[in-house]
C-alpha cells in the first residue's frame, strides 16, 4: 500500500509549469479564448456591416423570384422561378458534369495508364506525352483551350460539320438525334432492369457452383445476352415505340435533335482530359505495385494472359488504386466549379449570381460550401464502400 | 609432379562475344519493341496512324504556317476575313504573342517602371539557383536571404511608394508577375502553416486536434473558387466598416490557406511513416516537444514526402490561374483578356495565346517535377526495405 502511495505522488514533483498535462490544458484554454474572441469580433463586424448595408440575414430570400435566365437546366426553370430552384438547377448541372466527367476520365485514364506499361515503345511514348502535357497545365487553361481555341472557331450553323448518325458539330455545340419514347416504352426499361437483376443472379449462382464443384459457366456472355436481349425483345413486343427526332438544317440554325452546348462540351472535355492524366499515373503505380511474383505464380498455375490480368493482377492493383482514385474524383467534382469562367451554369456560377443580386454573401457562400462538402462526403462514402469490398481479406 | 597434373585453370578470360545478329541493331529493337506479336503490330500501326495524323498538323500550325511578326490582325487573318493570308490558312499567330509579350509578363504595370519586376526576377533567380544546386555552400544564409530578405526587398520594389519609388497599385499588376508572386508567397506560407496544422492534427490536445481537423477537412472539401469567393466577398464583411485590404492580399490569403490544408495532409502522411522508436528515442534523450519535432521527426518526415510537397506546389502554381474569377489577371487572365482586343481578333488569336500560356505553365511545372525527382534520388538513403 505504502509503495503505491509513493508512486502516485511522484508525477507532481517539480514545478507545475513543467507538467505537460497542465501545460496542455493551459494552451488549449488560450486557444479557445483567442478563437471565441475572434469569432465574437467577426460576428459583431458582420452584424454591423449587414445592418449598415440593410441586408436581412437568413435564408428567406430563397423563396423570392430569381429574375434571371439559365441557359441549361435539367428541370423546368424560368426567370419566374425562385432563387432556391435556381440553386437546385445549378446543383444538378454540377452533378451532371461531374458524373459524366468521372466516367470518361476513368475510361481514358485506365487506357492511358495501361498504355504507359505497354511493351510497345510507340504506345508507351504516346501515353507518356499525353500525361506529361496534361498534368502540367492548369485545368482552367484546358477549358479555355477547348472553349475559345477549338469550339468557338468551328464553322457557323449554316456550314455545320456533318458527323455519322446524323450528328452535327458547329459553333453552337454538338447536335445529335434525340430519342422519342412512344407508348409502351416503359416495358423496355422494365426489361432492362429485369435483365440486370437476372444477370446478377446468374453471376451469383455461377460463382457458388464454381466454388462447390469447380465447373465454370460463361457468365459474361449470358449477362450480355440478358441485359441487351431482354430490352430488345421488349422493344419488339411493344411494337417498336422508339423513334428519333433528327436535327435539321434551316437557314440560320439547326432545329430539332438534342443540343449539347459548347460550354458544357468544353468543360466536360477539359475535365476528362485533365483528370485522366492523373488517373493514368495512379493506375500505372497500382499495376506496378503488384509484385512480379504474382504474375509468375499465376502463369505457373497455367493461367493465360487474360485471366492473369483479370483474376490476379487487377484485383490486387485496385486495392492500391482506389484511395487515390477517390481523391481524383473529388478533385474533378471540385474543378467543375471552373465552369464559372466560361459561363456554364453550375452551382458556383448560379450561387455567385444569386449572391450578387441579393447581397446575401454569407448565406450564398455557406450554401456553396455546404453543398460541395456534402458532395465530397458522399463520394468518399461510396468509394469507401467499394474500397472495403476490395480490401484484402486476411485469414 | 606438376607437369603431369591434368587439371586446367584458365589464366586468361575468354573475350565476351557480341550478341547474335538477331539480337542486336535496329532490326532486333524494332522486333522487340514494335512488332513482338500480332496485337503489338496492330497497336504500332494505330500509334503510327495517330502520330501521322496529329504531329504534322501541329508542326505545320506552330512553325511552318505560323506568322511570327506583324503589327495588327491583318497578318493573321485570311483574305476573306480582311487579312493577307490565303483562304484556308491555319497557323499560329505568334505575332500576337510578340506584340503583347510585355502585357503577358507584367500586366498593366507602367512601362517606365518595369525595370522593378525585372530586377526582382533577377534577384530571385540569383538566390534560387544556388539554393537548388546541392554543391553550393551556405544553404542556411541563402535560404534566409530568399525567404526572409527577398520578400521585403521585392515588396518595396514592386509596390513602391517609398525610397523615391512611385507607388504602383496592385490592381495594375498582372501576367506572369502575379502568377509568380502569388505562388511564391503561397509556397513560402503554406509549408510552415501546413507543418503546424499537421502537428496540430496529431497533437495530444483534443481541442487543438479537433480545430485542425475541422479546418483541414473543410478546406479540402470545397473548391478553391469558393475559397476565393470567401476571401473576396466575406472578408470585407468580417472587418470593421471602413477597413478594407487589398484584393491582391485577399487572394494571397485564400490561395495560401487552401494550399496549407493540402500541405498538412501530405506532411501528416510523412509523420505517420516515422516509426515510434524515433519519437521514443527523442523522448529518452530528454528532448522537449519542439526539439523532438524539429531535430528528429520533421527532417525525416519531410524527406519522405518531398514528392507530395512538390506536387502540392505544382497544384498551387496551376491553381493561381483561378484568381481570374475574382477579376485579377494572372498570366492566363491577361491572355484571355487580350482575346477581346479588336486589333488582334482573328480565328487564330485565342489558340495561339493559350498555347503560349500553356507552354509557360508547362515549363514551370515540368521543371518543378523534374527537380523533385532529382532531389528524391539524391536524398534516397536506401534504408527502405
Amino acid at each position: 500500500m505504502a509503495s503505491q502511495e509513493i508512486l502516485r505522488e511522484e508525477p507532481s514533483r517539480g514545478s507545475f509549469i513543467n507538467d505537460p498535462k497542465i501545460r496542455g490544458i493551459f494552451f488549449q484554454a488560450v486557444v479557445v479564448i483567442v478563437l471565441v474572441a475572434l469569432v465574437w469580433w467577426i460576428a459583431q463586424n458582420v452584424i454591423a456591416n449587414l445592418t449598415r448595408l440593410r441586408i436581412a440575414s437568413g435564408f428567406g430570400f430563397l423563396n423570392s423570384r430569381a429574375g434571371f435566365d439559365i441557359s441549361e437546366s435539367a428541370i423546368a426553370y424560368s426567370s419566374d422561378s425562385t432563387y432556391g430552384r435556381a440553386i437546385l438547377v445549378g446543383f444538378l448541372n454540377t452533378v451532371i458534369v461531374a458524373v459524366v466527367g468521372i466516367i470518361t476520365a476513368t475510361l481514358i485514364g485506365f487506357i492511358i495508364g495501361i498504355g504507359r506499361l505497354s511493351h510497345n515503345w510507340l504506345i508507351r511514348k504516346i501515353c507518356t506525352v499525353y500525361v506529361e502535357v496534361f498534368r502540367n497545365i492548369p485545368p482552367l487553361l484546358v477549358i479555355f483551350f477547348w472553349y475559345s481555341g477549338v469550339l468557338a472557331v468551328l464553322p457557323p450553323p449554316r456550314e455545320s460539320i456533318n458527323l455519322p448518325f446524323s450528328s452535327f458539330l458547329n459553333q453552337r455545340g454538338f447536335y445529335f438525334p434525340r430519342a422519342v419514347w412512344g407508348d409502351g416504352s416503359w416495358l423496355i426499361l422494365v426489361a432492362l432492369l429485369l435483365g440486370i437483376a437476372m444477370a446478377w443472379f446468374v453471376a451469383r449462382k455461377a460463382r457458388q457452383r464454381q466454388m462447390a464443384t469447380g465447373q465454370q459457366f460463361p457468365v459474361f456472355w449470358t449477362s450480355t445476352a440478358l441485359i441487351i436481349g431482354l430490352p430488345l425483345l421488349a422493344y419488339a413486343l411493344s411494337g417498336f415505340p422508339l423513334s428519333f427526332d433528327y436535327p435539321k438544317q434551316s437557314t440560320f440554325n439547326l432545329t430539332g435533335g438534342f443540343q449539347v452546348r459548347p460550354e458544357f462540351l468544353s468543360l466536360y472535355l477539359a475535365l476528362s482530359c485533365y483528370t485522366a492524366a492523373f488517373i493514368a499515373e495512379i493506375v500505372r503505380a497500382g499495376i506496378r505495385g503488384v509484385s512480379k511474383g504474382q504474375t509468375e505464380a499465376a502463369a505457373a498455375l497455367g493461367l493465360r494472359a487474360g485471366p492473369i490480368l483479370r483474376l490476379v493482377v487487377i484485383p490486387q492493383a485496385m486495392r492500391i488504386v482506389i484511395p487515390p482514385l477517390t481523391s481524383q474524383y473529388l478533385n474533378l467534382t471540385k474543378n467543375s466549379s471552373l465552369a464559372i469562367a466560361i459561363g456554364y451554369p453550375d452551382l458556383t456560377a448560379i450561387a455567385g449570381t444569386v449572391l450578387n443580386q441579393t447581397g446575401q454573401a454569407v448565406e450564398g457562400v455557406v450554401i456553396m460550401m455546404a453543398v460541395y462538402l456534402a458532395l465530397s462526403l458522399l463520394t468518399s462514402a461510396i468509394m469507401n464502400v467499394v474500397n472495403s469490398k476490395m480490401a484484402l481479406v486476411e485469414r | 609432379m606438376q607437369e603431369h597434373d591434368l587439371s586446367f585453370v584458365r589464366v586468361e578470360m575468354a573475350l565476351a562475344q557480341s550478341a547474335p545478329p538477331s539480337e542486336r541493331g535496329l532490326g532486333a529493337w524494332i522486333r522487340k519493341n514494335l512488332i513482338a506479336s500480332t496485337g503489338d503490330t496492330i497497336l504500332t500501326i494505330i500509334g503510327i496512324v495517330l502520330v501521322a495524323m496529329i504531329l504534322p498538323q501541329v508542326i505545320n500550325w506552330a512553325f511552318i504556317n505560323a506568322q511570327w511578326t506583324g503589327t495588327d490582325r491583318t497578318v493573321c487573318a485570311t483574305v476573306a476575313q480582311g487579312g493577307i493570308q490565303p483562304d484556308g490558312w491555319s497557323g499560329a499567330c505568334w505575332a500576337f504573342v510578340n506584340a503583347k509579350f510585355g502585357q503577358f509578363m507584367f500586366g498593366r504595370y507602367p512601362i517606365e517602371e518595369r525595370w522593378r519586376p525585372i530586377l526582382v526576377a533577377i534577384l530571385f533567380v540569383a538566390l534560387l539557383v544556388p539554393l537548388l544546386i546541392p554543391k553550393v555552400p551556405r544553404k542556411g544564409l541563402n535560404a534566409i536571404l530568399l525567404f526572409g530578405a527577398l520578400p521585403v526587398v521585392a515588396f518595396i520594389l514592386l509596390v513602391g511608394g517609398m525610397f523615391g519609388l512611385p507607388l504602383v497599385e496592385t490592381s495594375l499588376w498582372g501576367g506572369l508577375l502575379v502568377t509568380l508572386s502569388l505562388s511564391f508567397v503561397g509556397i513560402a506560407v503554406s509549408l510552415p502553416v501546413g507543418i503546424v496544422l499537421a502537428l496540430g492534427r496529431r497533437s495530444q490536445m483534443p481541442i487543438v486536434k479537433m480545430l485542425c481537423i475541422i479546418f483541414i477537412e473543410t478546406v479540402r472539401g470545397i473548391p478553391l473558387i469558393t475559397v476565393l469567393f470567401f476571401a473576396s466577398v466575406m472578408l470585407p464583411l468580417f472587418l470593421p466598416a471602413g477597413v478594407s485590404f487589398d484584393k491582391f492580399l485577399r487572394a494571397l490569403i485564400g490561395v495560401s490557406l487552401f494550399a496549407a490544408a493540402y500541405m498538412a495532409e501530405v506532411i501528416r502522411g510523412g509523420l505517420q511513416a516515422i516509426p515510434r522508436g524515433q519519437y521514443e528515442g527523442a523522448d529518452s534523450l530528454g528532448l522537449g516537444y519542439w526539439q523532438k519535432m524539429g531535430l528528429i521527426v520533421m527532417p525525416q518526415a519531410l524527406k519522405l514526402v518531398i514528392p507530395g510537397i512538390v506536387n502540392t506546389f505544382i497544384g498551387m502554381f496551376k491553381d493561381t490561374s483561378l484568381v481570374i474569377v475574382i477579376s485579377m489577371f494572372d498570366l492566363l487572365g491577361v491572355v484571355k483578356q487580350n482575346f477581346s482586343d479588336a486589333n488582334w481578333a482573328t480565328a487564330q488569336t485565342a489558340r495561339s495565346g493559350l498555347v503560349f500560356a500553356a507552354f509557360v505553365f508547362w515549363l514551370f511545372c515540368f521543371g518543378m517535377s523534374r527537380y523533385s525527382m532529382f532531389t528524391e534520388r539524391r536524398l534516397d538513403t536506401s534504408y527502405k526495405r
